[in-house]
């Protein structure tokens, strides 16, 4: 019967690691009261940022100390995350269609969202620049060289990525204003520069990495604030900067999350963080992370210096809003699938 | 090779399939141990050189960030659920297998199998479907404030998914082969059911068992692509190691990322070396191989 002893510990054992596993799991499941940020993909050094000051702001203002969780992945993919269930307090997405996507599935955000914060209820802009290789070997200095033969470019895919959705656009805006408004040439224009990109990662990080970590293509599209991080976290020898003459203005909005926050009783902490975004404090944090503060006055001089001066045109006034812009071109059957479409048939 | 199929005149000399011309020997030697270079020895080398690229100071700071610690913890309770439960699982399904016959057990079998079969992505986004919000389930789960996919359940079932197979495969040819004879006799003599399965099923399957505990093990804690669907990607919350590796690395810090990777890599290479050992030393004891 020894063997029958020994097994028997055996279960006991096993029976006790379950248990113990189990009380874990529930001591995870109570934390203090945690605040969920379910954000796009290059804001991870922006909120590691953000967060800290704003949880010692709520502390001294209600002595309470909180929490603050961080997702991040392509814009797209987070939004399809809380329609299906990712219990976020807010979301902090690259544009506003990814927003309206999550008004619209799941009716987990009212749809005046936007006029609750101001700015259209984005604390920041942005916009989209180029970083090519250093020297700039292939001489890229504006949209129109990413359409020539022979140029690799690195740019996410817009169905999964909300920045590669505004690449898009930008090279669409710039089209539109070079052919006078003519939109099949505009169209041609945008193919070429697909054309050029076989690859086409999920989120505006990925693509990063496979340009400046993996050496792939001659140019990236991407984020400013991802491209002065890039060239930043590799060295500013490896990369440049290409500031197209013309580029579109990116409006990253934010909103709560009624559904969650009501059910989880957080709504008033996620207000504040979301209206902490506005303050002096955090407007200086954005402004030293690239992005262009809504309130440049509460930003570092030279932090605003580095930021280069072009043309910016907006959604609304090339493309009618995201809205009109999401459902002409990336929706199933858009333009943009029939670009990739025509694409695979000449290849 | 060419004379097999050069039209000869006469019978060609018997040769021994062992007799191998000694070039077309070397060469498949060596194209077999390049391979496993190439594809295999080499990428674990940069693991570990990526890993210790900036001295081991950098190494061992990297498992002092909370978001590591969490991850590696999740991981180690993950598996700590799964493990015993398909172990569980696993005994079940081959005790019925092999010592009952009913209609259906075939069909039981490939069942079984499915996970094998099934692309990681689509295990993930089949909870997804069925206990997300939008899902079958969804309404009746969030009525109850019951949070499963985007949290450590949804990670646990996920994984639960795919290692399924593991302990039900090692355990089934083994049974099969041993047959009902012992317990038979042990009944016979008056034993309990469950005394029969302490003193005489157990120890016959026991090394079998312990084979497709570890490789169960190893899968629960590497799994990527399934976890990844359910995850939600909080950080410090529901990232797993494989997870918390790829953010490391999609942030830029690559030291950490090879650093917890290396974890994973050092999980293979134990469970390596103890399946060797068992191999060696218990051969005839898991008669029963793994078969994919």
């Amino acid at each position: 019967m020894l063997r029958a002893g020994l097994s028997r510990k055996g279960l006991a054992k096993a029976l006790a690691v379950l248990a113990g596993a189990s009380i874990l799991l529930a001591e995870a499941a109570q934390a203090a009261t945690a605040l969920l940020n379910v954000s796009y993909d290059p804001t991870r050094e922006l909120y590691r940022a953000i967060n800290p000051a704003f949880i010692a702001d709520w502390k001294a203002k209600t002595g309470e100390t909180i929490e603050i969780q961080a997702s991040h992945a392509g814009s797209g993919a987070q939004a399809r995350a809380v329609i299906d269930g990712l219990s976020a307090d807010v979301v902090t997405l690259a544009l506003a269609a990814d927003i309206d996507a999550i008004v619209n599935k799941s009716g987990k955000i009212t749809p005046d969202w936007q006029k609750k914060l101001p700015n259209n209820a984005a604390p920041y802009t942005s916009t989209i620049v180029f970083l090519v290789r250093k020297g700039n070997p292939k001489k890229i200095k504006n949209w129109d060289d990413l359409a020539k033969a022979g140029i690799a470019v690195v740019t996410p895919n817009p169905k999964t990525s909300g920045g590669a959705r505004w690449n898009y656009l930008a090279a669409w805006g710039y089209g539109l204003e070079k052919f006078k408004g003519d939109e099949e040439k505009t169209k041609e224009f945008v193919k070429a520069i697909y054309k050029n990109a076989p690859v086409l990662d999920t989120g505006a990080r990925g693509s990063t990495i496979t340009f400046a970590q993996r050496g792939l293509g001659d140019v990236l599209i991407t984020w400013e604030n991802e491209a002065f991080l890039a060239s930043e976290e590799f060295g500013k020898n490896k990369f440049e900067i290409v500031v197209p003459p013309a580029s579109i203005l990116a409006e990253p909005p934010v909103a709560v999350v009624d559904g969650n926050v009501d059910a989880k009783g957080t709504r008033a902490v996620a207000e504040a963080y979301l209206n902490f975004l506005y303050t002096p404090t955090a407007q200086a944090i954005i402004a030293k992370n690239y992005y262009r503060p809504a309130h440049p006055e509460f930003a570092a001089k030279e932090d605003l210096k580095r930021l280069p001066k072009l043309e910016l045109f907006t959604v609304d006034k090339v493309f009618g809003g995201w809205a009109k812009a999401q459902k002409t071109h990336f929706a199933d059957g858009g333009v943009f699938d029939e670009i990739q479409k025509q694409d695979a048939a000449t290849k | 090779m060419s004379e097999a199929v050069a039209p000869s005149i006469g019978v060609p000399a018997p040769r021994s399939v062992t007799q191998e011309a000694p070039l077309t020997r070397w060469l498949l030697i060596g194209v077999a141990v390049g391979f496993l270079g190439l594809f295999l020895l080499l990428p674990l080398a940069v693991v570990f050189t990526e890993a210790f690229a900036k001295g081991a100071g950098a190494f061992f700071a990297s498992f002092d960030e909370p978001d590591a610690r969490a991850a590696i913890w999740l991981t180690l309770i993950v598996a700590a659920i799964v493990v015993p439960l398909n172990a569980a699982f696993g005994l079940c399904a081959a005790w019925s297998i092999a010592k009952f016959s009913f209609p259906g057990k075939s069909v039981l079998i490939t069942l079984i199998d499915l996970p094998f079969s099934v692309s990681p992505v689509v295990s993930g986004l089949v909870y997804v479907l069925v206990f997300g919000a939008q899902g079958l389930l969804g309404p009746f789960l969030s009525a109850h404030g019951i949070q499963v996919v985007f949290a450590i359940p949804g990670i646990v079932l996920a994984t639960i998914f795919v290692t399924f197979p593991f302990v039900a495969r090692e355990l089934i040819p083994l049974m099969q082969e041993q047959g009902t004879v012992e317990e038979e006799a042990a009944l016979t003599l008056g034993a309990s059911g469950f005394g029969t399965f302490l003193t005489v099923t157990l120890p016959n399957i026991k090394w079998g068992l312990l084979y497709g505990v570890l490789l169960a093990n190893a899968r629960a804690m590497g799994e990527f692509g399934a976890v990844s669907v359910v995850s939600g990607h909080i950080r410090g919350l529901t990232n797993t190691i494989p997870l918390q590796v790829e953010i490391l690395y999609n942030e830029y810090n690559i030291v950490s990322a090879f650093a917890l990777a290396s974890l994973l890599a050092g999980l293979a290479l134990v469970t390596l070396g103890l399946k060797t050992l068992l191999e060696w030393r218990y051969a005839d004891q898991i008669a029963g191989r793994r078969r994919h």
